[in-house]
């Protein structure tokens, strides 16, 4: 299968005739020979292959940090993809500089990474905050300097760039100081020519594989998706929209994680959720993997999954001209098999907005505490009326083959006061409904104690009044 | 003090092995692993894969022209299994083809047909099998025996620690092409250009002088491209020179996690007596190194662990024995600190357990036993410019001990969920290779007639920024402008015979002769001044800032300028200079002698924060004093320091080396396997001792590399402590990494509480 591709790399147009499928990581080294983009796993888990993408959300270009390797070419249609290569003026930029000084750079296979990181970081927002500036690089490993180095190289650069960016026409100020190179001036004229020229347009039964982020699929299947046929869902009219509608939140299936944690709905109705998704792998992998693809994905510790099913969410699956509604829990069926019909696609999942007596709570733990895949995680959705649980819905993962909800602890709860007893019996419960393996995540009683441990977490924090560590010690 | 290397890094512009513009016409090589820990091979069946489309060769062992033999200090190690595998990920045959995808898709269709034979991953099971790389070694020092009667306290216990993947960003790889006259040339991510020359050459059965290996630099190696390096690069050249076209072969991480070897795990007996004044009378340690299914370098890792057997302290009577083991792991190898981390952390595992015992902390101990001025070590060497109990006190001071111990406290009354916990750790390193006959180096200085300058060496560049002190080396000798200045590439036809890039040497080692070639040239070139300028004698001539000096006045001659004279009088501008470290030697009969130039010292203080609902940890900051000699490049060498300090945490606590029943790795990927990452880094704080002149090191500094990585250790007991204050009564296992598993396990799991005491 091949398509015709073209995007703005750096500052030059590009037109390929390519696998909408083939990693833009490959593209940019073997074909382009942009070989600043370095290839240090393929799994989106190191940052060596970090590039920008920018492209038109609304009347502006807005630059994100994505993974090139878990980047079908197909998805930069249209778009400027910025290397380091793209960076790179005469002179040494303030990103750059404060790397050189610090001595933020040892071997250098990472380096590059780093820079392109931060400087999006830079590009992508008008209010520079040093903590934000070192989180923009949770995805990037450095294995040599131990990025002590590297943090306060994002410090000076930070201090520096406050002092100059005045936030009204951010792209000019940026150049002014050589951040990122004259030519970003052209790219919005140059991106809106080409979008009238062609299109990508692909449906018919032979699809192999439909892609939305990629950020499954390509860890998992890179090498089959270049002998299939692909779909991308961008271009298949599924929204990434997130919304309020009569009372309820309805999320098109193509949002992102990033575009949850910036939703003002989700901000407003889940507040916790904007520092708790931080611990989903990192801002590029974030950018781009999407909540439907979380679900479908059915991996037994999906922590978008298991956030969903803690507020009794409905999915709207779409089949051509059918649609049909069903409750997320009953989607998963054992391991990785899903009630879902070939062919069908979540168009949307949405929730009952929180109410307002209502409480919210995300726990996640994993060997290393970002950027990794939980041991175990859980959610609680519950309403307390005058100290009574009026509705409550407990997940957990890591601890059977599907994103699981806890039925039995959910409904032991529900009409109970919160106290430490309740705690304990409904804890006894949920570990009766688990059925945890040994693996790399953990061993089995390891899991077990740590859903024990992270349900508690929930109440201890929402309660701290009524629950207590001391009580569990 | 910017570093040049740094500059093109920064804007993506240095080239690795697989970055280089490649001729057309290059093939691609992939690898067949065994997908069997032991086992006979029956048959290699590779019909289904000859007929593939743009498949250009395959090999197995019979195709090799030379010797199927890659072991270094041990002959034990094949290139390709031809009867027998011992390992997951052991290389058996290897796919030629135009593109990569396809080689490597089809030396997974290769069919090996394996008779399984009984795995042992194991150290302990493979000793009680009498499974043993080389045989045991044994130091000694006063008489142990004799001397638990002296003790009040004796202590036993055993002791674990976790292997280590390196890591490093840039997976193994390398290129090779054919020269004229059936020579390769072999561009390599090796630390050890010669080892990969040397082996090349009797695999193709060719003369070294036909093989030349060119490293421009690599993606970090930290060990890992010590010894293992060597296969990649062999593959690549053994297919150069089968099909006479140019071969790359660049592993996945996923490859390149399950086939090459890591820190060695180890698991350990001690036993330790104090008296009641604190002081160790004795210690008796047993190691099983877990060495895997070849030698690599195991047995001088194994005696590096010996070496370092009591860290810092002095210890009257030792006995220390270890045994390398061998299992069905891939062969363990090199990785910073190579081997004496493992025998610190038990040393200091003993102390711990002690100070429980004995109802103190462990830093009281740890105090009292530091090695002073002309103490010796149970190798026979005594300890000289010992800075042990200088740093200690220095970080006590600096740090404000007494109060931080107080806040802890006082932090650990008032909270019930989270513990702080805070350990010292003091190291003690020796510098040299262990093997005398590898601390030699040689330097090639050439001054061209513009003035400009290229200088090679023996190093390697791999982000520890040798060429940056090389180059600062040359501009500092020569008094020139460090623009003149560049390194080269290390390569075995412009250096030959040279040491690995390891053993945090290579500054010192190359940097000696470096010093050495410039002050040839600099003896020609002020000879060759006082002629020009009509002066008999040449001993008040200088060259200060590119500027020729007599008695101290500035004369009309220029740098380019005298330069250009000296060529034109027929004097030669290069040199090639060579060093070896004066004074050093090791007995191994005897197991004594004078191994090292000298010892790196420093005291870190180490603090971490245990959520003891979720067992999970943040270590708050490293503050350390350290001794680094007279740095000439403190940017360099903080950088080191911090890296390799967190290196060091890592293994301590995140890092979990997995296999399964069968010897599977489990922990085959970047989403499996963790490292630090920018979360995890602490604050890090380091004092440069103050003066501390190295008279054995370059320009009076010391080597930087590895010691620091023991600091690590520290990051272990801090989290014990803070588990302590939420369990007082629990008698931990020592067993590392200390994974939140295992935190939350120590935490809350309903185990008995035996009370040590
Ligand atoms: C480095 C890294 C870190 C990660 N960290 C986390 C983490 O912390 N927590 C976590 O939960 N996950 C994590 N993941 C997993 C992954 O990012 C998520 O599962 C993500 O939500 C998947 O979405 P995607 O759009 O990228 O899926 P894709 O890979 O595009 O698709 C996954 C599957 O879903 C199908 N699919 C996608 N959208 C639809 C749709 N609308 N309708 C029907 N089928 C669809 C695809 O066909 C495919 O089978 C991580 C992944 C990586 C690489
Ligand atoms: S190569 Fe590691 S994240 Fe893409
Ligand atoms: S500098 Fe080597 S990995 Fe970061």
């Amino acid at each position: 299968m091949k398509a015709e591709i073209n995007f703005i790399c750096n500052n030059s147009e590009i037109e390929a005739s390519v696998h909408p499928g083939l990693s833009l990581l490959d593209f940019l080294r073997k074909e382009l020979r942009l070989t600043g983009t370095k290839e240090g796993c393929r799994e989106g888990d190191c940052g060596a292959c970090t590039i920008l993408i920018g492209e038109y959300i609304g009347k502006d270009i807005i630059y994100h940090s994505v993974n090139s390797c878990l980047l079908p070419i197909g998805d930069v249609f249209g778009k400027h993809v910025v290397t380091i290569e793209g960076l790179n003026n005469n002179e040494l930029n303030a990103v750059q500089k404060s790397f050189v000084e610090e001595g933020a750079s040892q071997c250098g296979f990472c380096t590059p990474g780093f820079i392109v990181s931060l400087t999006g970081y830079f590009l992508s927002n008008k209010k520079f905050n040093v903590n934000h500036a070192i989180e923009s690089m949770d995805g990037n490993v450095c294995r040599c300097t131990g990025h002590f180095s590297i943090i306060k190289a994002a410090q000076s650069s930070t201090k520096f760039l406050s002092k100059i960016s005045s936030g009204k026409n951010h792209l000019n100020d940026l150049m002014k100081v050589g951040i990122i190179p004259e030519y970003f001036s052209s790219i919005k004229e140059r991106l809106g020519e080409l979008k009238q020229k062609t299109a990508l347009t692909q449906t018919d039964s032979t699809i192999k594989f439909i892609i939305a982020g990629g950020t499954d699929l390509f860890v998992q299947k890179w090498e089959d998706i270049l002998d299939g046929k692909v779909n991308l869902l961008s271009s298949n009219g599924i929204s990434n929209l997130i919304k309020e509608e009569n009372k309820k939140c309805i999320i098109g299936a193509r949002a992102s994680v990033t575009d949850l944690i910036e939703s003002k709905i989700i901000r407003k109705y889940l507040p916790s959720l904007t520092e708790k998704l931080k611990l989903f792998g990192s801002l590029p992998i974030r950018n781009r993997a999407t909540i439907g693809g979380n679900i479908i994905n059915a991996s037994p510790i999906a922590d978008i999954t298991s956030i969903l099913l803690a507020l009794n969410s409905t999915l709207y699956l779409k089949q051509k001209k059918t649609e049909r509604t069903l409750p997320l829990k009953d989607l998963y069926k054992g391991y990785k098999k899903l009630d879902l019909k070939k062919d069908e696609l979540i168009d949307r999942i949405s929730f009952p907005l929180p109410a307002e007596n209502s409480y919210f709570s995300f726990e996640k733990v994993s060997k290393r505490t970002y950027l990794d895949i939980a041991s175990v995680n859980s959610s609680v959705y519950l309403e307390v009326d005058k100290n009574q649980i009026t509705e409550i819905h407990l997940s957990a993962g890591g601890v059977a083959p599907i994103p699981l909800y806890l039925k039995y602890s959910s409904e032991f709860l529900l009409g109970k006061e919160i106290s430490s007893e309740n705690i304990h019996e409904a804890v006894n419960i949920a570990l009766s409904e688990i059925a945890p393996i040994s693996d790399v995540r953990g061993s089995k009683e390891y899991k077990a104690l740590l859903l024990r441990q992270l349900i508690f977490a929930h109440f201890i924090t929402l309660f701290p009044e009524k629950v207590n560590i001391k009580e569990i010690a | 003090m910017k570093n040049y290397d740094i500059e093109r890094h920064v804007r993506g512009e240095s080239q690795f092995v697989d970055d280089i513009s490649y001729p057309k016409g290059l093939l691609y090589a992939a690898v067949c692993y065994s997908d069997q820990a032991h086992g006979e091979i029956i048959n290699i069946d590779i019909s289904d894969v000859e007929q593939v489309k743009g498949i250009k060769l395959i090999l197995t062992a019979k195709d090799i022209p030379g010797e199927n033999q890659i072991g270094g200090i041990v002959p034990d190690e094949e290139l390709l299994a031809e009867y027998k595998v011992e390992f997951i990920g052991q290389p058996i045959a290897i796919v030629v083809a135009d593109d990569q995808l396809t080689a490597k898709k089809a030396a997974r269709k290769i069919k090996v047909d394996i008779k399984d034979l009984p795995i042992i991953t194991d150290a302990r099971k493979a000793y009680e099998a009498g499974k043993l790389i080389v045989p045991p070694r044994t130091f000694n020092l006063g008489n142990v025996d004799d001397c638990w009667k002296k003790c009040d306290y004796i202590i036993q216990g055993t002791v674990e620690s976790g292997g280590q993947e390196h890591l490093y960003l840039e997976t193994q790889g390398a290129f090779a092409y054919p020269v004229e006259g059936r020579g390769i040339k072999i561009i390599s991510s090796t630390q050890a250009p010669t080892a990969v020359q040397r082996v090349t050459a009797r695999i193709l059965n060719l003369a070294m002088h036909k093989i030349e290996v060119d490293v421009p630099r690599i993606g970090g190696g930290f060990g890992g491209k010590e010894d293992q390096a060597t296969a990649w690069a062999v593959i690549c050249a053994l297919a150069a020179y089968k099909t006479k076209y140019p071969v790359k072969l660049i592993l996945s991480r996923q490859e390149d996690m399950r086939a090459t070897g890591k820190r060695h795990p180890y698991t350990s007996d001690f036993k330790i007596g104090l008296n009641k004044k604190k002081k160790i009378i004795g210690y008796e340690v047993t190691f099983y190194q877990n060495a895997g299914a070849a030698a690599d370098l195991s047995p001088a890792i194994l005696e590096r662990t010996l070496f370092h057997c009591t860290n810092s302290y002095y210890i009257p009577n030792v006995k220390a024995t270890a045994y390398s083991c061998k299992t069905n792991l891939p062969p363990n190898t090199a990785f910073r600190g190579f081997g004496g981390p493992q025998g610190m952390f038990v040393i200091e595992s003993a102390m711990y357990k002690a100070a429980e015992k004995m109802g103190i902390d462990t830093s009281e101990i740890q105090n009292a036993n530091l090695i002073k001025e002309n103490d010796e070590f149970p190798y026979g060497q005594k300890a000289e410019n010992c800075n042990a109990l200088i740093t200690w006190k220095r970080a006590e001071a600096k740090y404000s001990i007494k109060k931080t111990k107080d806040d802890i406290k006082k932090f650990n009354d008032k909270n019930d969920m989270y513990k702080k916990g805070i350990a010292f750790i003091p190291i003690c390193f020796g510098i040299s290779f262990t093997n005398t006959s590898m601390n030699q180096a040689s330097a090639l200085v050439h001054v061209y007639t513009d003035g400009s300058v290229s200088v090679s060496t023996a190093a390697v560049e791999m982000g520890q920024g040798v060429n940056e002190k090389i180059r600062q080396i040359a501009t500092e000798t020569l008094s020139i402008n460090i623009d003149r200045i560049k390194t080269e590439t290390t390569n075995t036809t412009r250096i030959a015979n040279t040491s690995p890039t390891a053993a945090s040497s290579a500054a010192d080692l190359n940097g000696k002769a470096t010093e050495q070639a410039c002050n040839n040239i600099l003896e020609r070139l002020k000879k060759s001044a006082a002629e020009i300028l009509n002066l008999k004698a040449v001993k008040n001539i200088e060259i200060k800032n590119e500027i020729v000096y007599h008695n101290g006045k500035r004369t009309k001659l220029s740098w380019n300028e005298l330069v250009k004279q000296t060529n034109l009088k027929r004097v030669n501008l290069s040199s090639h200079s060579f060093y070896a470290t004066p004074n050093i030697y090791f007995d191994r009969e005897k197991e004594k002698g004078n191994p090292f130039a000298y010892h790196v010292y420093g005291t870190a203080i180490i603090e971490v924060t245990v959520d003891c609902l979720r067992g999970i940890y943040k270590f708050d900051s490293v503050k350390v004093v350290h001794d680094f000699g007279k740095s000439f490049n403190p940017i360099i060498d903080r950088g080191q320091a911090e890296g390799a300090i967190v290196q060091g945490l890592g293994w301590m606590t995140i890092e979990e080396v997995m296999h399964d029943e069968n010897a599977r790795l489990l922990t085959d990927s970047l989403s499996t396997y963790k490292v630090p990452d920018m979360h995890f880094t602490p604050e890090i704080e380091i004092e440069f001792l103050k003066n501390v002149e190295n008279p054995m090191g370059i320009f009076k500094s010391k080597a930087i590399g590895e010691p620091p990585f023991m600091y690590g250790i520290g990051g272990y007991f801090a989290i014990m402590n803070a588990l302590k204050a939420f369990r007082p009564n629990a008698d931990f296992k020592i067993s590392s990494p200390i994974t939140p598993e295992k935190v939350l396990l120590n935490l809350h799991s309903k185990i008995d509480e035996p009370v040590t005491a």
